[in-house]
């Protein structure tokens, strides 16, 4: 793997480079800013470094943007193949993502384990390319540690970008950076020295307490019959802010849509937090209660997913705690279900 | 590769089943040779029926792999899609995505055991795969025993077909109704009085039971009576589901995914999940 080292100046004007080759997005840092199709994001001119811990939204619009066509048809009555659903092209232009911290990149590795044999989600994958920035401070309530992730990590990104000293270490992660480094002609590659910093810096980091192990021991109906759902759902507003902040959030809708004959069948972000998510034709609802609600997001993040796929489906972002409007704090669950015997 | 793309297929013929006139059966043809070539499904699969601009949804296929040429469905009408579904007519076109799910494992589990079919209402449907795909098997398999009620005669699906069965020596049909009708001469009673009085001893047998839930509730005590236990009886869940092949979300019952897991399991399996279906 080849390292670069820059100084600021020059890993600006690397970055810039790359804008008129690619679309490419970095975090909004104002409402004005966002994009259209990406909100929370903003196609980028220059070479801004990203403020402190993760983007308000995640990276999860590049790879799950919304809506999402999955097919077309013809709704004209006169049309004789009307009404026959036809394959909709998977997007193929290139796109960076840059300055995404490392919680965001091992989320679109951990969707990739449900999503593997996903036409779509494949698509946006191969034409995607993440441009990570390790963190050096976090937020208070970031918490990728406890999750199996690190602030040095680099699962999922393709470039992964960490400061050391005054100076940016590039590591070019995957062929399908090595693209943005043109043979590394003009770039200065890595002392060693500044690579064993890194070392030291990514080794420094506090180990994986294992409570995606400790959890997975544990008797899935005990978790589940365990008495602390309630107290945990009483103040939730059923809101589902958390479910589209989350990055490790994949569930969707899908609906046909008929504008002027021509129809499409989309897909878009849905919430397992609204009780029309799971409500039957014939009026049951298997989640009808709030509680039933809650517990089976938490369950399905911290001991469905792991049990099926091995890791948490959360990378400890944050986001969910920091925009819950009633305070639910995702490590508090984690605790409690710690606690179960 | 999943594909999301459902099949085109020709509604060849609409069945009217019942006297509410609130299930038909549709029959259909894949249109494409590459599609009929490359279907292939197990009876207890599902499929989703697409109709464009309404929507899909999730439907147990009514007809045996051993039919060959075309598939059945027997769809109730109660929402949007299945509403517009009945409105269709002969040569209208409309897709199929599928078969999804696991289905009963007649070819592994259930070979060379006396099957007992226990059916309630208009959840017969795979249940007919099933006994059509025995009876094509038939040396395959031991005693076969059909136990099927309806509120009325006419709510009754298949009838046809339940007469031909009737005559069969090589199949055991009990076709039951809830209360006493004008011209109903066969038996009188709800399914699980009937499944008490006729169901087989559970040695060497597995039952499969599809109907609504609280027929599967007070089916059980009798057969626990004379010796079923949970891994023998076979159950086939559903719940609201829109991609069907396990990402979407909203169809999982604790970590059990119906469309993907399912929705075929034995009871042994649902009693150890908690009651969100």
């Amino acid at each position: 793997m080849k390292v670069y080292a820059f100084k600021q100046a020059d890993l600006e004007k690397w970055v810039k480079s790359w804008t008129s080759t690619h679309k490419v997005y970095r975090a909004a840092t104002q409402k004005s800013e966002t994009c259209g199709a990406h909100a929370g994001w903003t196609e980028m001119t220059d070479g801004t470094m990203p403020p402190c811990g993760p983007a308000k939204s995640s990276v999860k619009t590049f790879y799950f943007p919304q809506p999402e066509t999955m097919a077309t048809f013809s709704a004209k009555k006169e049309d004789p193949d009307g009404l026959l659903m036809e394959n909709q092209e998977t997007p193929e232009e290139k796109q960076i993502v840059f300055g995404v911290r490392p919680c965001d990149g091992r989320s679109v590795e951990l969707n990739n384990l449900p999503y593997v044999d996903d036409p779509f989600y494949q698509a946006n994958r191969e034409r995607t390319i993440l441009v990570g920035f390790s963190c050096t401070e976090q937020k208070a309530t970031c918490f990728c540690t406890q999750t199996g992730g690190s602030p040095y990590g680099t699962e999922g990104l393709d470039v992964a970008l960490s400061q050391v000293g005054d100076v940016f270490l590039a590591e070019i992660i995957t062929d399908k950076a090595a693209e943005l480094v043109d043979n590394g002609d003009g770039l200065t590659e890595a002392s060693e020295s500044e690579i064993a910093e890194l070392t030291s810096l990514r080794q420094a980091v506090e180990e994986n307490p294992g409570h995606d192990e400790s959890l997975k021991a544990k008797e899935m109906t005990a978790l589940h019959g365990a008495p602390f759902w309630d107290k945990v759902a009483e103040s939730c507003l059923n809101c589902g802010a958390c479910t589209f902040l989350c990055p490790t959030c994949y569930c969707f809708d899908i609906q046909d849509e008929v504008v002027r004959g021509q129809g499409k069948r989309i897909r878009y972000w849905d919430s397992c937090m609204f009780p029309l998510y799971t409500l039957h034709t014939t009026g049951h609802n298997p989640r009808g209660k709030k509680v039933q609600r809650v517990r089976n997001r938490f369950m399905h993040k911290l001991k469905y997913f792991p049990d099926r796929f091995g890791p948490f489906s959360c990378v400890g972002c944050g986001r969910c705690i920091q925009e819950c409007p009633v305070n639910i704090d995702i490590r508090e669950v984690m605790v409690d279900l710690l606690a179960v015997k | 590769m999943i594909s999301y793309l459902p099949y085109p297929v020709r509604i060849d013929d609409i069945t009217l089943e019942t006297e509410d006139g609130n299930l038909k059966t549709f029959k259909l043809v894949l249109e494409n040779e590459n599609d009929r070539q490359a279907w292939s499904h197990v009876p207890g699969q599902f499929a989703m029926l697409s109709l464009a601009g309404k929507g899909e949804i999730p439907i147990g296929i009514a007809s045996s792999p051993t039919e060959e040429g075309h598939l059945l469905f027997t769809v109730n009408r109660a929402g949007v899609v299945t509403t517009a579904l009945h409105q269709m007519h002969v040569g209208d076109r409309m897709g199929v995505r599928g078969p999804l799910g696991n289905g009963f494992p007649l070819s592994s589990d259930l070979k060379g055991k006396n099957i007992v079919i226990i059916a309630g209402g208009f959840a017969f449907t795979t249940l007919r795969a099933t006994l059509l795909y025995l009876l094509a098997n038939r040396s395959d398999y031991g005693k076969i025993t059909v136990i099927y009620g309806a509120r009325t005669p006419g709510m009754l699906l298949y009838q046809d077909e339940l007469k031909e069965w009737a005559e069969r020596d090589d199949l055991d049909l009990h076709v039951t109704i809830d209360r006493e009708a004008d011209g109903w001469e066969g038996l009188v009673g709800f399914v699980p009085t009937i499944a008490g009085e006729v169901a087989p001893s559970p040695e060497n047998s597995a039952a499969l039971i599809c109907g609504p839930p609280i027929m599967i509730k007070f089916t059980m005590p009798p057969l626990e009576k004379i010796g079923w236990t949970d891994d023998q009886v076979y159950l086939s869940l559903e719940n609201r589901m829109k991609c069907g092949v396990g990402l979407c979300g909203r169809c999982n019952v604790g970590p059990f995914y119906v469309c993907n897991d399912g929705p075929v399991l034995t009871r042994a399996q649902v009693l150890k999940l908690p009651l969100e279906y």
